[in-house]
């Protein structure tokens, strides 16, 4: 069966990006399909790869880039809410004059019909989220 | 339909309005700060077993003992599951509601 997940919260922030992990872990371990992760509103500072969390934490956004380089995840920030936000990756730091990104690999910047997307495309959806 | 609820009904009203929406043969998960609503004892043990039968109550495990909460200390008629099971819920369900 064919996943989409929507997450709307960031990471450290309460327990919402951690719960989408394990669920997107367990679900590949189950044999579905991650159509795609879109990550909106606060979600999107899960995609910085400027964080650094102490050694014996988590690295959200780390374990987001392995998980989706392993399993080939389409991992996608709202552009509208990445903007808001200081995400930025090498095409919008052009397009907006900005002297640095600070995307993490395997992330990309796109629009909400990503979201839309995933809604039509997968069999199930569900949001994380405060 | 599964209803998904995150937060203790201590601090928000999820738990409240899904129960007033939740139909018959609906399922409700309780993850994150929403298995406090589980424990024995509270106003909402009530709510819960009231609606039993009509509707199919579970917890995710790992975040029942990630804050000292086990089996004895839960509500009659709520089964315990793992993310596995929640995985499980999601797909056997057509619909998924998050109560955020």
């Amino acid at each position: 069966m064919k996943f989409g997940v929507l997450i709307n919260e960031g990471p450290y922030q309460h327990q919402a990006s951690d719960t989408a992990y394990k669920f997107i872990e367990a679900a590949i371990e189950e044999g579905h399909e991650i159509f795609r992760v879109f990550f909106y509103h606060d979600g999107v500072n899960n995609g910085t790869r400027l964080a650094t969390p102490p050694q014996d934490d988590r690295h959200i956004p780390n374990r987001w880039t392995e998980l989706a380089e392993k399993h080939d995840l389409d991992l996608v920030l709202c552009v509208a809410a990445a903007q808001r936000r200081g995400m930025v990756d090498e095409d919008e730091m052009k397009r907006n004059s900005k002297d640095a990104n600070n995307i993490a690999g395997k992330f990309r910047i796109s629009g909400l019909g990503q979201l839309i997307e995933a809604g039509i495309q997968a069999d199930r959806m569900i949001t994380f989220g405060d | 339909m599964l209803h998904t609820i995150n937060k203790s009904p201590f601090e928000k009203d999820s738990l409240k309005t899904c129960l007033r929406y939740a139909e018959k043969g609906s399922s409700v998960l309780f993850i994150e700060d929403a298995v406090y609503a589980c424990t024995k004892g509270t106003i909402f043990e009530k709510q819960i077993s009231d609606n039993h039968g009509n509707i199919s109550f579970y917890v995710l495990g790992p975040d029942l003992e990630a804050r000292g909460l086990d089996n004895s200390n839960l509500t009659n008629n709520i089964e315990i599951i793992d993310y596995k099971g929640f995985v499980k819920l999601v797909a056997d369900n057509e619909k998924t509601q998050n109560w955020l």
